[in-house]
């Protein structure tokens, strides 16, 4: 296994977080009820998002995931004697855009200082970050529910620091490989208020700030590279009372990580403080392969960073005209699209809520809308996406980008059964044929002879050579049993290999049966 | 403020310096000579006055976002006491 980062990072001491919670009003489903009465799950998370640049936050080494040990590393990041560091605009510009994209107090002056703490991953001996006056102040996360409700996290602050190198503890026995390409790559540490409830609640936090990240383009949010990362803070309390001792989960890398995390440690906190224990103040790491969290070490002592102004760097000054411009290029973020997608195309708040999840889903699905300036039935079009096109896309194991098949060429074939070429049976195969071939709708319907039969004369010649065929159905249908008509509709469809109008095969039938 | 023999060896400890016990004495006493004439500042008013981060007038100078580094292992690696395939390799440091 790999430890990606040591053991003891970031610990806002108390006075400089805003460790009271402005959330009034809980949902009581979120209380756990114990041998004793209910709890209620105090969280907050440290997120760590990695900031989309090309170069590291001082210098100008690569940030490209996957690089040979040790390449991606120039000799500042090595921390060799006498190198200074540089401050890289785009991490500025990117923990400003993040900031304005969680609605947040962007702060003009800001000051990088020194973390100090030994770890073989860390060759500078301190971590640069930002303690005292980071880049961006409170901001807020509305996050929804899958049931409809909506609360709202708030940001404490954004502040940016160095990633350290990775440790590989398993690649030689009783010792560790040190890899500094990430050391000194650009993070930005999010960091929330303890407003958050439950595991359900942590885990939609978390996703819902992943995807405002991506959409701004400032963290491609992917935790398999460990781009974005969690500690998660959790303590327990009796409904209304103070808050209680609260330990931190390392590191956490997936979503449904937060959840299980958050679930089974609160269990594990209740537990202790049922049955009259106290909860140590501790890091904990969660193991996903067992579902707990377990303490990281025992601590000789308490943490003592030694936070200064690193006198390697200045003040850190923007202006307004800076902030603006990079205002003024913000996208659509994820709720005020489901707003529009609601307004605009009528769909409901949970579909719109599954198309803007992602930003590369709510462009294709506004490319499948798109027909030219004429716009496709846009419920028809967010069917389709939700339906086949995830179906196919979760079966081929392919991210979005990969599709085979583009927006426009699923609007194309939502053409096709808008104007009745093809029946939306039909349609249903002619897309798996799309996904595997990338083919066109027009030209699989073509090349197949899939095209609808809508031609009454050919549709009730069939219709007439199968109740020809069977009599016996016929009278049954005739003394009453009007159940054989489906029968009939299946034998019709049979016979046109599925392309007769069906529509028109019901009316007809209905018309010579009747008769 | 005066340090105690503790705090001297917590210090040590956090700057990874090995002090014997002999020596803490007469560090903490070094110690607090030196803090004794850093705290001649006190006497200053510094009433209203913004705390000072840098002694230099400037601010912060941006660099533009390119890869201009990097692709120097054998530097990086020069002053390894071990490496192998490319990593620095140092004592095992997980329980």
């Amino acid at each position: 296994m790999t430890n990606t980062t040591d053991t003891q990072t970031e610990e806002i001491p108390d006075h400089l977080v805003a460790h009271f919670t402005s959330r009034v009003g809980h949902n009581s489903a979120d209380l756990i009820e114990g041998e004793t009465g209910a709890w209620e799950i105090i969280i907050g998370l440290e997120v760590h998002a990695q900031v989309m640049s090309e170069s590291k936050l001082f210098s100008g080494a690569p940030t490209g995931f996957g690089g040979e040990p040790n390449t991606h590393v120039s000799l500042v990041d090595a921390a060799m004697p006498g190198m200074l560091p540089v401050l890289n605009e785009m991490a500025i510009r990117q923990a400003v855009r993040t900031g304005l994209g969680l609605e947040a107090q962007i702060n003009l002056r800001s000051i990088f200082d020194r973390k100090n703490y030994f770890y073989p991953d860390l060759p500078q001996g301190y971590q640069i970050s930002q303690f005292s006056d980071p880049i961006v102040g409170e901001g807020r996360v509305t996050v929804d529910m899958e049931d409809g409700e909506s609360f709202e996290v708030g940001v404490v602050r954004i502040h940016l620091e160095q990633d350290a190198g990775k440790s590989i503890h398993d690649r030689i026995p009783d010792q560790t490989c040190i890899d500094l390409n990430r050391s000194g790559v650009a993070l930005m540490e999010i960091v929330s208020k303890p407003d958050i409830r439950s595991g359900a609640e942590a885990a939609a936090y978390f996703s819902k700030l992943r995807s405002i990240l991506r959409y701004l383009g400032t963290c491609d949010g992917n935790m398999q590279e460990g781009s974005l990362r969690a500690d998660v803070n959790v303590s327990v309390r009796r409904p209304g009372e103070d808050l209680g001792t609260r330990c931190e989960i390392k590191n956490v890398n997936s979503i449904r990580f937060v959840r299980e995390a958050v679930d089974y440690e609160a269990r594990r906190q209740i537990e202790i403080l049922e049955e009259g224990g106290e909860i140590d103040q501790e890091t904990r790491l969660f193991d996903p392969d067992r579902g707990e969290t377990r303490s990281m070490r025992s601590k000789e002592e308490a943490h003592d960073y030694r936070y200064f102004p690193d006198p390697d760097l200045l003040p850190v000054v923007i202006d307004e005209a800076y902030v603006a411009e990079i205002k003024a290029s913000l996208p659509e973020l994820p709720d005020i699209k489901a707003a529009r997608f609601v307004s605009e195309f009528g769909l409901s708040e949970y579909d719109a809520g599954v198309l803007v999840a992602e930003r590369e889903t709510a462009e294709f699905y506004e490319a499948v809308v798109d027909a030219g300036g004429a716009k496709r039935d846009p419920k028809i079009a967010a069917n389709w996406i939700t339906g086949d096109f995830f179906r196919r896309l979760n079966a081929d194991e392919l991210a979005i980008a990969d599709s085979p098949v583009s927006g426009a060429q699923l609007g194309g074939l939502i053409d096709l059964i808008a104007d009745g070429t093809i029946s939306g049976k039909i349609a249903k195969d002619v897309f798996d044929e799309m996904f595997d071939s990338g083919k066109d709708a027009d030209v699989i319907v073509e090349e197949k002879g899939l095209k609808q039969i809508s031609d009454s004369g050919e549709i009730s010649a069939v219709i007439d050579q199968i109740i020809a065929d069977n009599p016996e159905q016929a009278d049954q249908y005739r003394s009453g049993n009007t159940k054989v008509a489906g029968w009939f509709t299946g034998q019709a469809m049979k016979a046109t290999q599925g392309k007769a109008n069906p529509q028109m095969v019901n009316e007809l039938l209905q018309e010579k049966l009747g008769s | 403020m005066a340090l105690d023999t503790d705090t001297v060896k917590r210090i040590a400890r956090l700057a990874r310096i090995h002090v014997d016990e002999a020596d803490l004495s007469p560090l903490a006493d070094e110690l607090n000579n030196i803090l004794g004439w850093v705290e001649q500042l006190d006497e200053v008013d510094t009433e209203g006055a913004e705390p000072m981060t840098s002694v230099v007038e400037m601010v912060q100078r941006l660099r533009v976002d390119a890869v201009a580094d990097g692709d120097v292992r054998d530097r990086v690696l020069a002053n390894a006491p071990l490496e192998a395939d490319g990593f620095f390799v140092v004592p095992k440091v997980i329980e």
